[in-house]
């Protein structure tokens, strides 16, 4: 069991938790992720850690409204419990000082890349920051994001904010006007294919987190495989993080979409509130 | 008067059980029960004893279940046997006990297994649960990494030897392979809890979701945690594949992750639980052990209407236990034999359609001993199918070994440890079970259970 101490939202489906884990918080590294399940018919879901304080134990979760599981979380009130919070899994993040470093976050990603974008500015990189997000209401953690980058780039798909882009723009003006040495981006996996294939012809190193489905998350069943380099690996152990320019982006974009009905399913059946 | 036949178990009709999920066996009446071990010699040198790796008094038992006492016959049992109704359903019997079963020679051997589930469920229905006396507390402290059959005797033993014991389960439900491998239909999982309620009530802590190895290492456990011993039984845990074109394909599972979503997850429930599985029309399972048996009749029973078996061998290397192959062959499962898959077609949607297939005949036996598959020339053929499982076994799990210091493993990964104790490189970790032998029986991890829980009794008393 795990207690929820706030709940915020950031904006219409996009809402953050500080969960009471103080074991995990302890442990978490930039880059990993936990899984959790909301109640006893729950599923196990991966998600990316936003935060985390050793000191005051609390782990910060952000996620979208988007599949049965995720709204149901969306209702959950400060100081209500969770089955289960399991982590912190996967690999850390490699954190050292590139040089200059771009770190991207589409919609939901902007949750992980933060604590990414942290770290990457501590060690002393310097750090370029971009955000985006389909529209205005979407967008979140703008001020945090400046707090620990140099330069902060905001884009939405519909102009609805900030500057009218998609966030492949300023990444390919950024390679063309300056010595870029590493990439991290994490969002949606369409948005990681596309700055991969962005990047490639620069030849510059482009970090990607896969946030594919999962059960146990601790290398024992498989469901998170993906090729990389033509090998199959396990997002869950072997991962999150890869080489954009390596990963299979077709497999993965098709495997994410393996139980679309049945999500479907779900979410109608919930909405109706028979779930 | 002569002896009666070895008594059946009746079972649920084939046509009816391939379409749910309750117990395909029913257990004996008592009537029954009492006719079955009336069978038994009770030789005063039984060998069926040394065929049980954690030495059960077989014939102790027996002659009780034959004057009816039956409380008092699973209490007998339980003295080295922590899980019976759990070893009564799922040990493979043919090959221990009652393969040494004098009576098997002449005629069919004593069925220990079917009367070993007979007292333990009915104990379980009449009898009152009988917590052992356990001596005042050492002060010892001691840790077991996983929740499995190794993890549960050790943690039953120590217990009851009067240590702190606190086992750490990275699911988020006790049992480790009883609960996520092990379908309901053959072993179900209210008898998993009630065994974990028992060890509960010796006084054993649990903590689940509880991931060493990430959550904290074993290292952590020794130097901030206070921990005097630690036993490793994490279990394999890490899904082969074949390797073949389009195994990553949609709709194909290892047999682990569609056991666990089907028997841990509840997901043949789905939409009651929230995790979802595949429902194929036509299903093709890769492998021929207990496993892939599991895979196939789950996959019936999730509603396919034709589920392959594709083995590269013949019937007589199947190495699944007999009773569990003849359950399949009653249920419909349809074995494709000498079939050696080589690749596994999908449509632009990366779904599966099909396997593509060669005909094996048998050579000259390798190194396991068995004849060695060969393949046939220009023999390849398609099969439609729109769901596969991989189901051809597993190795070890890094997580744990990786995170640890000092931890000696071998080449496969497996944690290298003593056969008689289970001491490992490290002095004070204990390990034992599938993370030690590769796959094998429940049985044999709780035997290797029981050794490790006595060489941590003599471990301890070194520290004093």
């Amino acid at each position: 069991m795990s207690r929820i101490l706030s709940k915020e939202r950031l904006s219409e489906n996009v809402v953050k938790l500080e969960m009471d884990a103080p074991l995990i918080a302890r442990k978490a590294k930039a880059g990993q992720f936990i899984i959790i399940r909301i109640d006893e018919n729950g599923e196990r879901i991966p998600l990316t850690i936003a935060d985390s304080n050793s000191e005051t134990g609390i782990l910060t979760i952000i996620f979208q409204e988007v599949g049965k599981s995720t709204f149901q979380l969306g209702k959950k009130k400060a100081g209500e419990e969770l089955a289960d919070l399991v982590g912190p899994l996967g690999t850390q993040s490699e954190i050292e000082n590139y040089g200059t470093v771009i770190c991207v976050g589409g919609g939901i990603g902007i949750a992980p890349i933060y604590p990414i974008t942290k770290a990457l500015k501590a060690i002393g990189n310097n750090v370029i920051g971009i955000i985006g997000a389909r529209c205005k209401n979407l967008l979140f953690w703008e001020d945090k994001m400046r707090e620990v980058t140099d330069e902060l780039i905001v884009t939405t798909d519909d102009g609805s904010y900030a500057r009218k882009a998609l966030v492949t723009e300023p990444l390919k003006e950024l390679m063309e006007s300056r010595k870029i040495d590493r990439i991290v981006a994490i969002g949606p996996a369409i948005m990681m294919k596309f700055v991969s294939l962005t990047t490639k012809p620069y030849n510059i190193p482009t970090i990607v987190s896969l946030n594919t489905i999962m059960v146990d998350a601790t290398g024992m069943c498989g469901a998170c495989r993906c090729s990389v380099d033509g090998k199959t690996k396990f997002a869950c152990v072997d991962g999150p993080e890869f080489d954009g320019h390596k990963v299979d982006w077709d497999e993965v974009l098709k495997r994410s979409q393996m139980y679309r009905e049945e999500e479907k399913i779900a979410l109608k059946r919930f909405e109706r509130g028979e779930a | 008067m002569p002896r009666p036949p070895r008594n059946d178990m009746p079972r649920q009709e084939p046509e009816i059980r391939a379409h749910n999920f309750l117990e395909v066996a029913m257990g004996y009446s008592e009537e029954t029960a009492v006719i079955e071990a009336s069978r038994c010699l009770l030789c005063k040198k039984p060998q069926c004893v040394t065929g049980c790796p954690v030495e059960v008094d077989i014939p102790g038992f027996i002659s009780l279940v034959k004057e009816g006492k039956f409380i008092e016959a699973a209490r007998h049992i339980k003295k080295t046997n922590a899980l019976p109704a759990v070893c009564g359903r799922v040990c493979p019997q043919e090959d221990q006990c009652e393969k040494l079963c004098v009576l098997g020679k002449k005629e069919e051997p004593v069925a220990i297994g079917r009367l070993e589930r007979f007292v333990a469920d009915y104990e379980s229905k009449f009898g009152e649960i009988k917590i052992p006396e356990i001596p005042p507390q050492t002060g010892f402290k001691i840790a077991v990494v996983g929740s499995g059959p190794s993890g549960l005797t050790v943690a039953g033993d120590l217990a009851q030897s009067g240590h702190e014991v606190h086992i750490f389960e990275a699911l988020h439900k006790p049992g480790g392979v009883l609960v996520y491998g092990i379908p309901e239909f053959r072993l179900p999982k209210t008898i998993v809890a009630r065994e974990v309620d028992y060890i509960q009530k010796l006084g054993v802590k649990l903590n689940t979701s509880f991931v060493i190895g990430k959550t904290l290492t074993v290292d952590e456990l020794f130097e901030e945690d206070g921990f005097h011993a630690v036993f490793l039984g994490n279990g394999a845990g890490l899904p082969y594949f074949l390797g073949v074109p389009g195994e990553n394909l949609n709709n194909v599972y290892s047999a682990n992750e569609f056991l666990t979503r089907s028997n841990l997850m509840k997901a043949y429930d789905f939409p009651n639980y929230d995790t979802p599985i595949k429902i194929g029309k036509k299903v093709a399972i890769f492998g021929g052990g207990n496993v892939a048996m599991d895979s196939a009749r789950t996959a019936l029973r999730l509603g396919a209407d034709e589920v392959y078996i594709v083995y590269r061998r013949s019937k007589q290397e199947l190495p699944a236990r007999a009773e569990e192959i003849e359950n399949a062959e009653e249920e419909g499962i349809i074995f494709k034999f000498l079939t050696n898959p080589l690749k596994i077609l999908g449509n632009d949607d990366g779904y599966v359609v099909g396997i593509q297939c060669q005909q094996m005949q048998l050579g000259e036996p390798d190194a396991s001993g068995r004849r060695r598959p060969m393949p046939v020339k220009d023999s390849e053929f398609i099969i439609d199918i729109d769901l596969v499982v991989v189901a051809i076994g597993q190795g070890a799990n890094p997580l744990v070994a990786s995170t640890t210091t000092n931890l000696e493993t071998n080449k496969w990964g497996y944690i290298v440890a003593d056969e008689e104790t289970g001491a490992t490189s490290r002095p004070g970790v204990y390990a034992g079970g599938d993370i030690v032998t590769g796959a094998a029986t429940v049985i044999l991890a709780m035997g290797a259970g029981r050794k490790a829980a006595k060489a941590i009794n003599n471990y301890l008393k070194t520290l004093k």
